[in-house]
């Protein structure tokens, strides 16, 4: 076969694993069609490996072998090994392994244009373009991998990376001079990438020290938006590194994920009523005069035991539970399971209000409780549930501080003013679960725990939980 | 020209995400992203060709090292997705 009838059938393969992709994703967006929508995803993805291998000339089986079967190996014990608890970590770790490659990639492709010419001597006329994708793609990828790494930690709870947001006098200008060197180094390799081919390692540096630094700067519960711009950026990293050989397949597929990431980061943000660049770069400053601790609370704060809230519960016909990150820290998802079964045996209709960003992943909410069988039917959107809220006789708040806070539905001067909220002060009661008085990520008081309603428990989420089954049982 | 093909492709591709995606459920959420991420993992192509061609030592190392990081994204990816997606299905 001629080079261009492989050329010409490979390309065609591409297109087809392209189509694979496409479809997989749109498959990937609807409850029914999520499993096959993942396995096209699979099947395009073997059909590219495929094509790859058998289009190009393969000089070292042997070692490509090996690096297939040791992913595949340590990427299949981390699928089926990992809890579910772990999704988010597990998420962001891998998501910077596809960024790491994009940087190793980058660094082969840049001596192979410089290695003959060191040998021959001579200077051959080189291709700008593979120069500037090559940047592009060890400089997205680097800022990827120590990004997502960063995630990892925080999530993990890793002791030396702090999960609080760590801010200093002008971090904005020590990012942006990261970013402009290198810029300025990156016009260098293009100008000559022989002698400043080692450039790219000093640009792969500084990126990770920007990928570190972006997402140190932002705390725990914005975790949110920045795993799913990471994983946006893992795309863009991968199109980057299309261009690098005018690969169509990595530049569509990495295009899809770049956008898809986009997609959930504008819906993270949204569901903040916070802008991506505040967010980023932002974060909850001092906005507005916010009312003291003392003045809200006050002595309104009524805390109630585990018996009273069986009473409560006693006579409830509706209850609504509202999870949020506490529930994930506390692994209470299993007791919820417990008091739901139990509820129900007594006649109770119970539901789930899931807020957007409860917890620290898109969806993490949604994970947890599937992890324990509780039908995702029963999991209401926050936008439906708000709808029957006057209805319910109790609400749970399980570890959910800032997207109850009605102070972003009510007070315009609030620092979360125009944030949306689970409307939880309107339910016939309310329950809060919760450690102590302490604000949430947005550092503010909370009204809705003083309100008139409201009851207090204060108490780790799962021991809590497991106590109101008990005392539930005992009645 | 070729750059301009290849950039017409490239823009393309982001406008047929955003149209595929538009509207997802916030169930699904996670396993998009997951399964958004082992597509992400198409990296490893670009690896294999570089693991492969190059006749250089240190080029096939990093073409090798990439593999194996592209190769878990990919597998660990699809696979993590697989997993969770079973615990959504409704249970009779």
């Amino acid at each position: 076969m001629t080079e261009t009838t492989i050329k010409i059938i490979s390309n065609v393969a591409y297109l087809i694993a392209s189509i694979f992709f496409i479809i997989g994703l749109k498959g990937l967006a609807h409850p029914r069609t999520a499993v096959r929508g993942n396995l096209l995803g699979a099947i395009g993805m073997l059909i590219a490996i495929i094509t790859v291998l058998w289009a190009n000339d393969v000089l070292s089986w042997y070692w490509i072998i090996a690096g297939i079967v040791v992913g595949s190996g340590i990427g299949a014990v981390l699928s089926y090994k990992i809890e579910m608890t772990a999704m988010p970590q597990l998420v962001a770790l891998f998501n910077g392994f596809g960024g790491l490659a994009s940087v190793l990639i980058g660094g082969a492709a840049l001596l192979e244009v410089a290695g003959p010419v060191k040998l021959t001597g001579v200077n051959q006329s080189v291709n700008i373009q593979l120069i500037i994708a090559t940047i592009a793609s060890g400089l997205i990828g680097a800022v990827t991998f120590w990004g997502s790494f960063i995630a990892f930690g925080k999530l993990q709870g890793l002791k030396f990376i702090p999960d609080a947001a760590v801010r200093y006098p002008g971090e904005q200008i020590v990012k942006l001079i990261l970013i402009l060197s290198s810029i300025v180094l990156g016009v260098f390799i293009v100008m000559d990438p022989v002698k400043y081919e080692y450039f790219y390692w000093i640009i792969v540096v500084l990126s990770s020290v920007l990928g570190v630094l972006l997402v140190i700067a932002i705390g725990g519960a914005d975790m949110p938006v920045v795993i799913a711009l990471l994983n946006s950026y893992s795309g863009i990293a991968g199109a980057a590194t299309g261009f690098i050989d005018n690969n169509y397949v990595l530049i569509i597929a990495g295009s899809l994920v770049g956008a898809s990431g986009i997609i959930l980061t504008q819906l993270m943000c949204k569901a903040m009523n916070r802008s991506l660049a505040n967010v980023l770069f932002g974060g909850f400053g001092a906005v507005a005069q916010t009312s003291s601790a003392d003045e809200v609370y006050g002595n309104k704060i009524k805390a109630v035991t585990a018996d009273d809230i069986a009473i409560f519960l006693d006579t409830a016909q509706k209850v609504v539970i509202i999870p949020g990150y506490g529930m994930a820290v506390g692994q209470a998802q299993h007791a919820v399971k417990d008091l739901t079964v139990l509820l129900e045996s007594k006649g109770i209709d119970v539901e789930f209000a899931i807020h957007p960003v409860a917890g620290r992943m898109p969806g993490h909410m949604n994970v947890l409780l599937a992890e324990v069988d509780i039908p995702y039917d029963k999991l209401k959107e926050m936008d439906e549930i708000n709808q029957t809220l006057s209805q319910v006789d109790v609400a749970i708040v399980l570890g959910a501080n800032d997207v109850v806070n009605t102070d972003a539905r009510d007070k315009a001067d609030s620092p979360i003013a125009g944030m949306p909220i689970i409307d939880a002060d309107k339910a016939k009661t309310v329950i809060i679960i919760k450690r102590s008085l302490s604000p949430g990520f947005a550092g503010i008081p909370n009204p809705l725990f003083a309100l008139d309603n409201s009851y207090m428990f204060f108490s780790d989420g799962k021991k809590a939980v497991m106590d109101i089954v008990t005392a539930v049982k005992n009645l | 020209m070729d750059l301009v093909a290849i950039f017409t492709i490239f823009v393309l591709a982001i406008f047929v995400g955003f149209e595929v995606i538009a509207k997802v459920p916030p169930l699904l959420h996670t396993p998009l992203m997951s399964g958004s991420n082992a597509i992400s993992g198409i990296t490893i192509v670009g690896a294999l060709i570089s693991a492969g061609k190059v006749p250089s030592e240190v080029s096939t190392i990093l073409g090798v090292i990439a593999i194996v990081f592209a190769t878990i994204n990919v597998v660990g990816g699809f696979l993590v997705t697989h997993r969770m997606l079973e615990k959504f299905k409704r249970k009779e």
